[in-house]
């Protein structure tokens, strides 16, 4: 019983830590495409270090156990894909934790915050039905929801539902908070929002959102891996092509209104692609 | 344990988010502020960050003169950011007032309502210069919670050695504050760089208002110990 315990938390310390060195990656890979230096591929580690070494101070203490609740839930949520367990439910605790990141935002008396976390709201209105969808498509391939049972396929799943991969492109960039969906806690710093909903997280809170961060991008990347599960190469090229498509994407990109994000046209066009790929499967 | 607070003390020295405020500047020292973020510049080497949130800066960049109205959100910005933190003063306006020192509505410089750890002269400062002060800025934080010693004024080849007598060519200091000695003067431009013992990076042409040459009646609270401005 002790031992997949242990096995997991080392896969989720393993998880954070390239998460980390993604993000690093990521700036420097950022920088570069701005033709700037960027910083070392390990500040990410230096940027949380130092904000653990803050002196913690919040305005509402409900931050405090909203911080570590996100934090908890999503490296559940990284656990259960990991224990190849069901898509379904990583996706709830996945909520979960974003719920409680908004709910963090939302109690504090900061216009910014308050902005930041309502637009947040507005994207997981949006996100969450396309990795629904997204996840019906792996179990009409399978035959159940549980990553398990992905591995037992024999052919890798991405022929199958190519439209349903771009609909995970549209929901990835929204998690990971990427341009032209980052105007709700945007990376970047300076922007008209503060820093959204990461507003009044200070210290060492944002260090654990910042680490919940490294979690989930390793979850999300995981779970683009899952449509090659066939042969190792295929899932690392597939995830690592989905992230640096999303850091182009990101570079290439002005960032939208969130009045963009409530446009029927918008969202429902990609959701209608997932819906497109799912009648495929349907009929085939 | 040691190894840990270690790393955060590394993390702590590589990692400086600053919040640049404009306390009304002229705008000058805050494109050159912002000139450092780009890729001429690059203060992202140095993990560097224009962060925008006192709440997540460690370093505060202030531009400009204070004035009445303003030093309430000075002070308020300043009492919002986690500690450890630190105060570069970026620019003669925010050192002592600058040009502006003497009008009606200037308070003076930054130090006269938070401690200032690096000053960084000039009119506009270069963005070289800043990018120094910030980092000096760590330096000086370090100090503060007692992880090294505080960083010396930096001085160029051509200031003299601040432990001299201070020449007698040197303007005595409230001269600016005149209506009409408003720095615009080239004689006080030869007299410039006489005492600097300041934490002054390397700018030289515009050192004709080190924030040394404060008036008698300008409260130095610019922190215990170190010459000049440097490290409070
Ligand atoms: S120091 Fe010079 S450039 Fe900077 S705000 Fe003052 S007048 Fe403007």
């Amino acid at each position: 019983m002790t031992l997949p315990i242990i096995g997991t938390l080392a896969c989720l310390v393993l998880a954070a830590f390239t998460g980390g060195l993604l993000g690093g990656i990521d700036r420097r890979l950022t920088a570069r495409l701005q033709s700037r230096q960027g910083p070392p591929i390990l500040q990410p580690f230096l940027d949380v270090a130092k904000l653990l070494g803050k002196t913690p101070s919040v305005t509402n203490a409900w931050i405090v156990p909203c911080a570590i609740l996100t934090l908890a839930s999503t490296a559940v949520a990284l656990a259960i894909l990991l224990r190849g367990g069901d898509l379904l439910l990583i996706l709830f605790v996945l909520a979960a934790g974003a719920v409680f990141q908004t709910a963090g935002a939302l109690c504090v008396p900061s216009p910014y915050s308050h902005l930041g976390a309502h637009r947040e709201l507005l994207l997981m209105l949006v996100h969450e039905p396309i990795l629904i969808l997204v996840f019906t498509g792996i179990a009409m391939c399978t035959g159940s929801f549980s990553v398990a049972d992905v591995f037992r396929e024999q052919a890798p799943l991405l022929p199958r539902m190519p439209l349903c991969f771009l609909a995970l492109g549209y929901a990835l960039t929204i998690r990971l908070r990427k341009s032209p969906f980052d105007f709700a806690a945007s990376p970047h710093a300076h922007q008209e929002l503060v820093r959204g909903l990461l507003t009044e997280y200070a210290g060492p809170y944002l260090a654990l959102l910042e680490i919940a961060h490294w979690l989930e991008t390793v979850l999300l990347l995981g779970v683009c891996a899952l449509l090659w599960h066939t042969s190792l190469l295929g899932m690392a090229m597939l995830a690592l092509g989905s992230f640096l498509a999303e850091i182009l994407l990101d570079n290439a990109t002005a960032r939208l209104t969130w009045q963009w994000m409530v446009r029927r046209m918008s969202p429902l066009a990609v959701m209608g692609l997932a819906l497109v790929n799912l009648l495929w499967l349907y009929v085939a | 344990m040691d190894i840990f607070r270690n790393l955060l003390h590394h993390g702590r020295m590589k990692s400086p988010w600053f919040l640049h405020f404009d306390c009304g500047s002229c705008n000058g020292c805050d494109i050159e502020t912002l000139a450092c973020l780009t890729p001429r510049y690059d203060v992202e080497r140095f993990g560097a960050v224009n962060i925008g949130n006192p709440k997540h800066a460690d370093v505060l960049l202030v531009t400009g003169t204070v004035n009445p109205r303003n030093r309430l959100v000075l002070r308020q910005i300043f009492d919002q950011m986690p500690s450890p933190k630190a105060v570069v003063a970026v620019g003669a306006c925010s050192l002592s007032g600058g040009v502006f020192r003497g009008a009606y509505n200037v308070v003076g410089g930054v130090h006269e309502v938070i401690p200032v750890d690096v000053s960084v002269p000039g009119c506009p400062p270069r963005p070289e210069a800043i990018i120094d002060g910030l980092l000096e800025a760590m330096a000086a934080m370090a100090a503060k919670i007692g992880r090294g010693p505080a960083p010396g004024p930096t001085l160029m080849p051509w200031d003299p050695d601040p432990g001299r007598e201070e020449p007698a060519s040197a303007r005595p200091p409230d001269s600016r504050a005149a209506p009409d000695g408003n720095g615009k003067a080239p004689e006080e431009r030869g007299t410039a760089p006489a005492p600097a013992p300041d934490a002054s990076p390397p700018v030289a042409e515009d050192s004709g208002r080190d924030p040394d040459a404060r008036p008698p009646d300008g409260h130095d609270q610019a922190g215990p110990g170190s010459a000049g401005t440097a490290a409070g």
